[in-house]
């Protein structure tokens, strides 16, 4: 049995924009939601600007009841179960702590840490002998599968509840462990995700590691730079994506819009040879995840119109569009228009691939390419292998129909999807 | 402290944790906070932690173990402000 799987809600809550409207509205006009954090400065950060989202104490309740936010101090759970329970209510399903327990619906939302800060607040707790001071509110909070428990519950999901990590691929990969749940038969729905924490203790490693930009503390909205010749390093972001995936079958029963249809995809990972390591991708595993996903979705490389890069505005932006080029079989003229969003929202970690998912179904959807900001003149490397018409400056009105978006993460581990107009 | 008022405290602190607001309007002495008030019962620490802060008193687990009724914590309540 092999469904076809369609996608039929989407939520987001991401830098420059939270909630559907808002962030359709922000990618559209090429919208920073890069800004200062007098916080990291004050911690001694190099990085000092970082992407967050606004969500206001009124709104944490529109979402979240008051028993739940009391001692509540995870920001990944709270982005996790606002753009769940949006999507799911945007599919047309209904949010009803009495519903009756649905054995078809499942959600598998990926995270790399949870609740990072309530976590610090319990280690000092705990280090001062006070470890009975933790009340109830700790384990649920910094479990790694915290925000599918929280949604598993608020939308009475009977089907599997699980939460993935895999660094940066994360997002992406839970879109395809949903889409092969659905397609072999064995989830009618699947809520699929992924959402990261923000602050000083997430991204204080990557500060330390100096992959973080440090020239751009006075300028923020001009920090996240992907493709461009003077890139320095990525800006660190948050928030989170999700995405019903549902049966296509299901989709007509109900009579549900579709956004968008999975065609397929791929997972796998460099094993660290070859010159992956840690954190850099082995880039003969890179074309083949691409490679296989595009076979997997049976279509030629030549239909893709768009595509969704993972380009984080490090030095190895070159790298990932030189592993596009061999992929595809397709350079210069003949590439297809490329764009990242992290040049508005910089690099959102666990988050980053399904908050890129829902903007790359949204131009399916809306039929535009949204416009790559920071990116004024284009990095020479990436100039020798497509042409610069490609890499869209200026929001474009055009004729999307296959999009193919891509994570790469720590461990040297790749996904690659295919979204295509249903 | 009388037990009208400790009940009226003791109301203030479980009415975050609540799952029966019918239970809980009627609160007394007598009202069980799982069978009646349906509090969940990983909440019962956090009951217990509000009232170690309202009472400026410490609570350990063999009298934890007690605290799943108004007359039970009132009990415990007095005890312990009373070696204060």
């Amino acid at each position: 049995m092999k469904n076809r799987v369609v996608i039929t809600g989407l939520g987001v809550v991401a830098p420059n924009g939270t909630g559907l409207k808002a962030f359709t509205k922000a990618i559209k006009a090429g919208k920073s939601g890069i800004t200062h954090h007098q916080k990291l400065a004050d911690l001694n950060f190099s990085c000092c600007i970082g992407g967050i989202p606004q969500v206001s104490e009124e709104k944490k309740l529109a979402y979240l009841t008051p028993l739940q936010l009391r001692g509540f101090n995870s920001n990944g759970i709270l982005y996790g179960c606002m753009a769940g329970i949006d999507a799911w209510k945007d599919a047309g399903l209904k949010v009803d702590k009495n519903s009756e327990l649905d054995f078809d619906s499942g959600t598998i939302f990926g995270t790399g840490t949870s609740g990072i800060e309530k976590f610090r607040e319990a280690i000092y707790k705990v280090d001062d002998k006070k470890v009975k001071r933790l009340g109830s509110t700790v384990v649920v909070q910094t479990m790694a599968s915290g925000v599918s428990a929280f949604l598993g519950g608020i939308l009475g999901l009977g089907n599997q509840v699980t939460t993935n990590s895999s660094a940066c691929t994360t997002g992406t990969e839970a879109i395809l462990m949903g889409y092969e749940r659905i397609k072999s038969g064995k989830a009618k729905r699947m809520l699929v995700g992924s959402c990261s924490d923000d602050g000083p203790y997430i991204w204080g490693g990557f500060d330390a590691m100096r992959v973080m930009t440090y020239k751009h503390n006075n300028t923020p909205e001009n920090g996240s730079r992907p493709m461009s010749e003077n890139a320095s390093g990525f800006v660190p972001g948050s928030g989170a994506g999700a995405l019903v995936l549902e049966s296509l079958e299901s989709a007509l029963a109900r009579n549900v819009p579709i956004y968008a249809e999975v065609l397929g995809g791929h997972v796998n990972s460099g094993g660290q040879r070859g010159g992956g390591t840690l954190t850099a991708p082995n880039p003969k595993a890179v074309v083949a995840c691409i490679k296989s996903a595009i076979e997997r979705s049976g279509i030629s490389s030549q239909n893709i119109d768009l595509i969704n890069a993972h380009l984080t505005a490090t030095t190895k932006d070159a790298l990932e569009i030189e592993n596009w080029t061999k992929a595809l079989n397709r350079k210069e003229g003949n590439f297809p228009y490329i764009n990242s969003l992290k040049s508005m929202v910089g690099h959102c970690l666990a988050a980053a691939g399904s908050i890129e998912s829902v903007a790359a179904v949204l131009q399916i959807k809306e039929q535009f390419v949204f416009p790559n900001i920071n990116c004024e003149a284009v990095h020479p490397e990436i100039l020798a292998l497509i042409s610069e018409e490609k890499i869209v400056k200026a929001p474009l009105k055009t004729k999307i129909d296959i999009v193919a978006k891509a994570s790469f993460g720590f461990g040297d581990v790749n996904g690659c999807i295919l979204f295509k107009k249903y | 402290m009388s037990k009208d008022e400790l009940i009226v405290k003791l109301k203030q602190i479980v009415a975050p944790y609540i799952q029966d607001e019918e239970a809980f309007k009627n609160l007394s002495e007598d009202t069980d906070f799982i069978n009646d008030l349906k509090i969940n019962s990983a909440n019962l620490v956090d009951v217990v932690l509000d009232v170690e802060d309202e009472f400026d008193i410490r609570i350990e687990n063999d009298d934890m173990e007690k605290m799943l009724s108004v007359k039970a914590v009132i009990e415990i309540i007095n005890e312990k402000l009373a070696v204060k």
